[in-house]
């Protein structure tokens, strides 16, 4: 089960996860987990609330440096570069492994400087290239023709769906290697849960997603491959089919057909 | 009735009564300061009484009681005329009065000293001018006043010159004692030329005030005698009268001008007769730069004080005992902060000042000595908690998300600080300002210790190099309501200007943080979330 469960990944792998521990002071988090993710594909990692999913995507863009009692033991390498390393920029870190939110996050800002505030904070000020990226985001997160007309308008006006899709333009107009995506549809009705699937779908060509979700039905419609963990540890990891249909582990099958969870 | 108590019914009247309660003693204050104060300028008619006896009164009517043994009524005259009767108040029992009227001849003069005068106008004594222009007494006393006047802006414009000569013979001097101070001999050629600079700057002083003199005594040749109401004369200098109008003569308005110019000279002018008249320039003035300078200085140290508390020390015991002990700051007595600011600003760090730069002067202290420089430090040590408070609690509030989705996008802590969050705090850095301005307005017990002054001879700006003069001290619309209303060798004439003074400062805080207030809504309006 620790080992590095099947071959999924083991050509191209975009993050490669060795042996990863986690802990919140003296409460461990994650127990040894070894996974790689595969290029321009979309990860599903599922589990019950409390397992360590969040944590453990949290830790591919080291956004768990900011709490001061965390711990990290273990290699995550992205596109080969060590994560890990006093010798990384944490700032171009975060550049390549973009994240998107459970809660959507606009910034109090017009919808434009929303979608180039990562390109502005990296020094770009030139303003034909601004816009320039910044349609091609809005472009990307299918919100430029509702909002074309707006862009200078605050982003607190949109409905939650645009601000989620607004979010996902965010994290790609900087265009970064990963997407990190954390439950990005549990604060959204169906309508706009159908859209942001849409959209995952259609990014999938173009980058590696990886997202969190609680949802088994939005996992098993679209990713590729599944993670199940519980309580810390990495279950079961294969393709979405073989994990939903028929799952190895005796635990993923409960979780999966509701016995628990 | 059980239900009745459950449906909390009592404590929607409770609360609301507390409401109540407040505001209409709020706004009672508000009310009789308005009242008193906005009356003022007002011209009252003149009132002549007269007695049984043959003597009479005359004055403005300053308010009628019943007596203390309870049969009939007693009026309180404003009579004026200091010089003639040593008090301007006086009481008249309403048993012994004939008949009460309005002269309508009955002239009402704003003096330089010894108050107003009420009375008749009796002659006009103006040997060097022509015959003055205008039938009536009335008008050739304007027509009097007019040249008069135009003569005394000619002599201000003199004084002028001389402050400007006395200024550059200070710059000599104390040039000289800095030369001596350096061990210059006296016979050395810097201080000879120096010595040489100062005597021909001495002659033309000397002609100028000679000539100051001469046209000054010329003017106050001038003058106009009148008569009080039981006929004693009394000549005045005509360039002593401020103003001189017949109000039982007055249509309503020639009163309205009457009360706009003098709330222009209230606006614009200076204080006279111990400061229980004329304008009040000096002390708005030193009561908004006052307030201007503390926010300066307590506005950015709050501020960046705070976003280090929030931002970047470690949450722990040593924080929290911070964070207490800064709230427990904005409880301190404020006379304490204002003997700090005594011990600390203007002798510790002032009387360095005064040793590091200005040695040759000693012991007359330039920095070491109260100020306004060191009124507005004080009170901006006082006033900091408070923005600091305020600012700790905004950044407190702010999603934890936005800040996620800021570092998440690859911007370094201080780049998410000055973009995102700083803006989105400064609704509520704001409020801890507005806070604060009202706070330092109101406060005059720190001032009277590190630099107010009851009468300041110049403003801490001015047109004179380098223009901002923060060594200076200054005037305080609020020492100046302690200072007339209870200092003030004549308490009851001072009494309308006390509430004139009340009103100012309560409107100049007003103004203040309406604007303040006004800028925290419209960035808030940018920067808050809506429900989503």
């Amino acid at each position: 089960m620790t080992a590095k469960t099947m071959e999924i990944g083991s050509s191209d792998p975009v993050i490669e996860v060795d042996d990863l521990n986690f802990h919140y002071g003296s409460a461990a988090a994650l127990h040894n987990i070894s996974m790689n993710f595969t290029r321009k594909k979309v990860t599903a990692l599922i589990g019950p609330s409390g397992c360590g999913k969040s944590t453990f995507l949290r830790c591919l863009n080291r956004m768990n440096d900011m709490i001061d009692i965390a711990r990290v033991e273990g290699r995550i390498r992205l596109n080969g570069d060590e994560i890990y390393t006093p010798k990384l920029d944490v700032i171009e870190l975060r550049r390549r492994v973009g994240m998107v939110f459970q809660k959507s996050n606009p910034f109090p800002k017009s919808i434009f400087e929303n979608v180039v505030y990562g390109l502005r904070i990296a020094g770009v000020r030139n303003r034909a290239q601004l816009a320039e990226s910044c349609e091609k985001a809005l472009r990307s997160a299918a919100l430029w023709d509702e909002v074309k007309d707006r862009l200078e308008d605050s982003a607190l006006g949109l409905s939650g769906g645009q601000m989620q899709r607004l979010c996902i333009a965010r994290a790609i107009a900087v265009n970064p290697e990963v997407i990190l995506m954390d439950e990005p549809c549990s604060a959204l009705d169906p309508k706009s849960t159908a859209r942001v699937e849409e959209l995952i779908s259609e990014l999938r060509e173009n980058y590696t997603i990886i997202i969190v979700t609680h949802n088994m039905q939005q996992a098993a419609r679209v990713s590729d491959h599944t993670a199940f963990f519980f309580e810390g540890l990495l279950v079961e990891y294969g393709l979405t089919n073989q994990v939903f249909i028929k799952p190895k582990n005796k635990q993923t099958e409960d979780y999966i057909t509701g016995r628990f969870g | 009735m059980q239900k009745y108590w459950r449906r909390g019914e009592p404590f929607v009247w409770l609360t609301g009564a507390a409401l109540t309660l407040t505001l209409v003693m709020a706004a009672a204050l508000i009310i009789v300061v308005m009242v008193n104060g906005l009356g003022v300028f007002w011209p009252t008619e003149v009132t002549q009484a007269k007695f049984q006896d043959g003597t009479r009164v005359m004055g403005e009517i300053i308010k009628r009681e019943p007596l203390p043994s309870g049969e009939g009524d007693r009026i309180q005259f404003k009579t004026g005329n200091r010089d003639l009767y040593g008090l301007d108040f006086r009481w008249v029992d309403t048993a012994g009065i004939i008949e009460l009227d309005h002269p309508v001849e009955a002239v009402v003069l704003e003096r330089e000293e010894y108050g107003n005068f009420y009375g008749f106008l009796h002659e006009i004594n103006a040997p060097d001018l022509d015959q003055p222009a205008g039938e009536t007494l009335g008008e050739q006393l304007s027509a009097v006043r007019q040249s008069v006047e135009k003569r005394q802006q000619e002599i201000g414009q003199l004084e002028e010159r001389v402050a400007g000569l006395s200024d550059r013979m200070q710059d000599l001097r104390l040039e000289l004692q800095k030369l001596e101070f350096e061990g210059y001999p006296p016979e050395s050629s810097a201080v000879k030329e120096v010595r040489q600079r100062q005597s021909l700057l001495r002659e033309d002083f000397d002609t100028l005030v000679a000539r100051h003199e001469d046209r000054r005594r010329e003017l106050r040749q001038i003058q106009a005698t009148f008569a009080d109401v039981s006929g004693t004369l009394k000549t005045v200098a005509v360039a002593d009268i401020v103003r001189a109008y017949y109000p039982n003569d007055m249509a309503w308005w020639e009163k309205a001008v009457f009360y706009l110019s003098k709330l222009k000279e209230l606006f614009l002018g200076e204080p006279r007769e111990a400061n229980t008249e004329g304008g009040l320039f000096p002390a708005i003035f030193g009561t908004v730069m006052l307030i201007f300078l503390m926010s300066l200085f307590s506005f950015p140290l709050g501020v960046i004080a705070a976003i280090y508390l929030r931002e970047y020390a470690k949450e722990g015991p040593i924080v929290r005992v911070v964070r207490i002990a800064v709230n427990n700051l904005a409880g301190i007595p404020s006379i304490v902060y204002g003997i700090f600011g005594l011990g600390f600003f203007i002798y510790g760090v002032g009387g360095s000042l005064d040793r590091l730069f200005f040695p040759e002067r000693l012991p007359t202290p330039t920095f070491g000595t109260g100020g306004i420089l060191w009124a507005s430090l004080t009170l901006a040590l006082l006033t900091v908690p408070v923005v600091i408070v305020a600012t700790d609690e905004a950044l407190g509030a702010i999603p934890k998300g936005v800040r996620e989705g800021s570092l998440a996008l690859g911007a370094t802590k201080f780049q998410t600080l000055s973009r995102i969050l700083v803006p989105m705090a400064s609704p509520g850095i704001m409020t801890g300002l507005i806070l604060a301005m009202a706070r330092a307005a109101g406060e005059v017990a720190p001032l009277m210790i590190t630099g107010v002054v009851k009468l300041a001879p110049a403003l801490p700006l001015d047109g004179d190099f380098p223009f901002l003069h923060l060594d200076r001290k200054f005037m305080h619309l609020g020492f100046h309501i302690y200072d007339i209303g209870f200092q003030s060798p004549n308490v009851e004439a001072a009494k309308p200007m006390v509430f004139v003074t009340t009103l100012l400062l309560v409107l100049i805080v007003l103004i203040m943080s309406s604007v303040a207030i006004h800028l925290r809504n419209k960035m808030k309006k940018r920067y808050t979330y809506g429900t989503f």
